[in-house]
């Protein structure tokens, strides 16, 4: 790690101009820079102030999660999803179930589908907050972050309330959700969207949204055209703010997003704002998904009633000899899959989300490939940032919604 | 497909399609959990995936994933699986090559930018070779990490660990030391056929030999062999001994 340091140019005097002529900087930014969203660490080569080259080096987070699934159940490997992308576990959770349940070829109650619809999109407004909170205090806003974070620790506050633990919730289960929710909890959602969160969102934005500075800094910095986009892996809100209606929610429909009505915002120009405003929207669109989620829920089970994959309830093991062998079965050995390759992928909050999977037929996963959404935006930092100043890369990084727990796996 | 997996356009035509298209490029064709997945020869991937890429009526623009898998008992022990993506047929596929240790896969860098860091990552975790690919450095394992950590013969816990040491102040790197031997169950039942000796059984002497086999069936035993029915030898009647143990009343006694 030699290049750390700062490389003392040599100074020579050009003879034509009889001007210092300056050779290019390489900087070190990073790994522990508050900008950075974790832990990045980005070679620069800078030109003065000008952007030549970024190597990004990532790989600072790893913790060998796909290894680790390799050893673990199929149930045991659902916790390490939470643990991925820590701003939005439960979309990450979702791909796995998902994948799993094409493998099994198994039926979900139809409440359990609209549950997991409802808390994704919790999520996602949880992951909007956070990035773009953190996005404004990047380039130099303080107040609309502490007002999103508020609305973040309710969300967080949702999630305990279902699920008993505030980000690593662990809450869906191959074959629905865990345990069903209190009425009173879609109660205070319902409430909560009509009242707190519109309010104190559209507040946060409007300091931002039309304001001058927030906009110098970030309109026009590193466009993205629609074929830079496809080339380039890009997917989620990069690529929707780069033009391109695709948003895997509408196009390849899972769970119950065929039966919810939403839009999909686009943007136009494919820069920094544009990626901001389309996470704003994005936003208010969670939000309708939800109320229709909460009023058009019906009454059932939340979890598959096939006892091969789904445990039973506490209360029946107290009962029946039969729930009491099922429960011991499934969480000592679990349940074995079918042999086969699935590849899930599902629209987290930052992207394509996917999951290939390679079953043996044993109750432990052969392979599982996660495909993170950052490893391909973060790659294409290099090009979206050469020509512009060192100081927009925290416009930039914030604004391609990086994390590293994902990222680094 | 019973399951609420994300539903893209149907698999129908595809399979024929990629046969036009791919002709002798193409080793294997299959369609199995509602995915299609095609076997391409190694050394043409370009040239199959261009032709994904720009066949009208395949049209894969978009490059999703590249995985590795390994499967050690193999001649070719590795897979790299890669996942394309159509935004206008709505629809996925899955390319598979086969290789090695040492015959490197064509980059497909050319076709997609994205595959660099991707191919990156599947050298650093398995030590897939990428011909093509000027940039084939590690991407997620420590700086000077060696060995490759997906491979089914690297053990999960590693060979070094790091620990900051206050006597050298800095961070060293050492021998793994396990406090507790690592744990796989593998859930077979001994009575089911498992092939290997139960953890703690090694050092039991071998099964006895089975006993010979008897000449004569064993039968029970008849009333005239255990003389069953017969009186007790001790219990004949005419032969009561005098009673000793009762005392002679003293005196007159109760008449």
């Amino acid at each position: 790690m030699t290049d750390t340091a700062v490389k003392i140019p040599e100074r020579e005097i050009d003879p034509a101009t009889g001007d210092t002529s300056i050779a290019n900087y390489t900087i070190n930014f990073g790994p522990q820079h508050p900008a950075a969203h974790g832990v990045l660490r980005l070679v620069t080569e800078l030109d003065g102030e000008i952007i030549e080259r970024i190597d990004p080096h990532i790989g600072l987070l790893h913790r060998g999660t796909e290894k680790l699934i390799e050893y673990k159940t199929y149930t045991q490997a659902l916790p390490y999803f939470d643990r991925f992308d820590y701003c939005s576990p439960l979309a990450m959770e979702h791909s796995y179930v998902l994948a799993v349940e094409k493998l099994l070829d198994l039926e979900v109650p139809l409440r359990g589908q609209y549950l997991r619809v409802l808390f994704a999109e919790l999520t996602r407004i949880c992951n909007h907050m956070l990035n773009l909170g953190s996005h404004v205090m990047d380039v130099g806003a303080m107040t609309p972050n502490l007002w999103m974070f508020e609305i973040r620790e309710d969300c967080l506050n949702f999630f305990e309330r279902a699920s008993g633990a505030r980000m690593h919730s662990n809450y869906y289960r191959v074959g629905g959700v865990r345990q069903d929710v209190p009425i009173k909890l879609l109660n205070d959602i319902a409430e909560w969207l009509d009242t707190r969160l519109p309010r104190l969102f559209g507040d946060a934005i409007s300091l931002v949204a039309e304001n001058r500075i927030f906009k110098q800094r970030n309109v026009d910095i590193a466009t993205v055209s629609r074929d830079d986009a496809i080339k380039w892996g890009f997917s989620g809100p990069m690529i929707r703010a780069a033009g391109i209606p695709w948003d895997i929610r509408r196009s390849q429909p899972y769970d119950v997003y065929d039966r919810v009505d939403f839009e999909i915002p686009v943007g136009t120009r494919g820069d920094c704002y544009d990626r901001f405003m389309v996470r704003v929207e994005e936003v208010y669109q969670s939000a309708r998904i939800i109320k229709q989620c909460i009023q058009d829920m019906p009454e059932g089970p939340v979890l598959t009633l096939d006892r091969k994959v789904g445990a039973p309830k506490r209360g029946e093991m107290k009962q029946s000899m039969e729930a009491l062998i099922h429960h011991f079965k499934l969480f000592t050995e679990g349940y074995h899959v079918p042999a086969g390759e699935v590849y899930v992928a599902t629209e987290s909050p930052k992207g394509e989300f996917g999951v290939y999977l390679v079953s043996d037929g044993t109750n432990k996963p052969y392979r599982c490939k996660v495909r993170p959404t950052a490893f391909s935006h973060l790659q294409a930092m290099d090009f979206m940032s050469k020509g512009h100043m060192l100081a927009d890369i925290t416009a930039i990084l914030g604004a391609m919604d990086i994390v590293f727990g994902e990222c680094d796996r | 497909m019973r399951a609420p997996a994300p539903r893209y356009a149907a698999n129908d035509g595809v399979i024929d399609a990629a046969t036009a298209a791919l002709g002798d490029l193409l080793i294997e064709a299959k369609d199995a959990v509602g995915e299609v997945s095609l076997t391409v020869v190694r050394e043409k991937l370009c040239d199959a995936m261009i032709a994904l890429r720009d066949t009208p009526g395949l049209e894969y623009q978009q490059l999703s994933e590249i995985a590795g898998v390994d499967y050690p008992e193999r001649a070719e022990r590795f897979d790299v699986v890669y996942q394309l993506l159509s935004f206008t047929r709505n629809h996925r596929i899955r390319v598979r090559v086969t290789t090695d240790e040492e015959k490197p896969v064509p980059s497909v860098t050319g076709i997609w930018p994205v595959a660099g860091w991707l191919e990156r990552e599947t050298y650093d975790m398995y030590g897939v070779l990428f011909e093509g690919n000027d940039d084939l450095r590690r991407i997620l394992t420590d700086y000077g990490f060696q060995g490759h950590p997906l491979r089914k013969d690297f053990p999960m816990t590693g060979y070094v660990e790091v620990r900051y040491s206050e006597e050298a102040k800095r961070v060293v790197y050492e021998p793994v030391s396990l406090a507790q031997d690592f744990r796989n169950f593998d859930f077979m039942s001994p009575w089911e056929g498992a092939k290997y000796v139960l953890p703690g059984d090694e050092k039991a002497p071998a099964a006895p030999p089975a006993p010979p086999k008897a000449s004569e069936p064993k039968t029970s035993e008849s009333t005239a062999q255990t003389g069953a029915g017969q009186p007790h030898p001790g219990n004949q009647p005419g032969e009561k001994p005098k009673d000793a143990d009762v005392p002679a009343p003293k005196g007159e006694g109760q008449k």
